[in-house]
């Protein structure tokens, strides 16, 4: 069960195979891996930047990931999250849930991400050609986390 | 002495993102009604819904106490992901 909360652009692929490895008790993993987009509700995004509360955003996403692993019966879990200023197309989030079966793992890595898009403390900022504007979780984001109450 | 710090667009509608207070009111809503007589605007966002307050890096829910060496952060709506 592991917890990365790291300004350094990471390699979704590289982090899959390397949980995936050596892995003969589980029957399937789920992996997530969200990337900053170009362009939202119309608007073109040059830069995304995440601001953290360093000491408080590990802890956070550290009791959601051991709520994950009450909820479903998953043998492993891993959260890479980045801060800091983030380009169109770079991963922002990494998330993978390994299990016996599989519906744990698709369950784990679903509910992380809802909880993730509300819950986790971090502040996003776009910037673009009409300026900065904060991004706070959209409407559907707080249904989405409502499914798992 | 005790530290505030303000998160997101906190930071921009109050210009810092941290400062030291040398004498800390003793109370968090008293820190906030002192924050708001020096800058109405943050005062305002400060009231805004969903903003949150840790102290110590715990997130509080009512009033708090405050005491010397506290570090108080002001966190918006958080978003991950």
């Amino acid at each position: 069960m592991t917890v990365r909360v790291q300004a350094e652009p990471f390699d979704a692929g590289a982090l899959l195979s390397a949980f995936s490895a050596d892995r003969k008790q589980a029957g399937g993993i789920v992996s997530f891996t969200g990337l900053a987009r170009e362009a939202t509700d119309g608007s073109t995004v040059a830069t995304l930047e995440l601001d953290a509360y360093p000491g408080f955003t590990e802890p956070a996403i550290a009791a959601m990931e051991a709520e994950a692993r009450a909820r479903f019966p998953v043998q492993d879990l891993l959260v890479v999250h980045r801060y800091g200023p983030i380009q169109p197309g770079e991963a922002i989030v990494f998330v993978a849930a390994a299990a016996e079966h599989r519906r744990a793992a698709f369950e784990a890595a679903d509910f992380l991400m809802d909880y993730l898009k509300t819950r986790a403390p971090f502040w996003k900022k776009e910037t673009g050609p009409d300026g900065e504007r904060w991004i706070e979780p959209r409407p559907s984001d707080y249904d989405d986390v409502k499914r798992w109450s | 002495m005790a530290k505030v710090l303000m998160l997101g667009r906190l930071r921009d509608v109050a210009g810092w993102r941290e400062r030291t207070l040398d004498a800390p009111p003793a109370t968090l809503s008293a820190l906030r009604a002192l924050l708001s007589a020096e800058d109405p605007a943050l005062g305002e966002a400060l009231a805004g819904k969903g903003v949150q307050a840790a102290v110590n890096k715990a997130l509080v829910r009512a009033d708090a106490a405050i005491a010397p060496g506290d570090e108080i952060a002001f966190l918006p709506p958080m978003s991950g992901g």
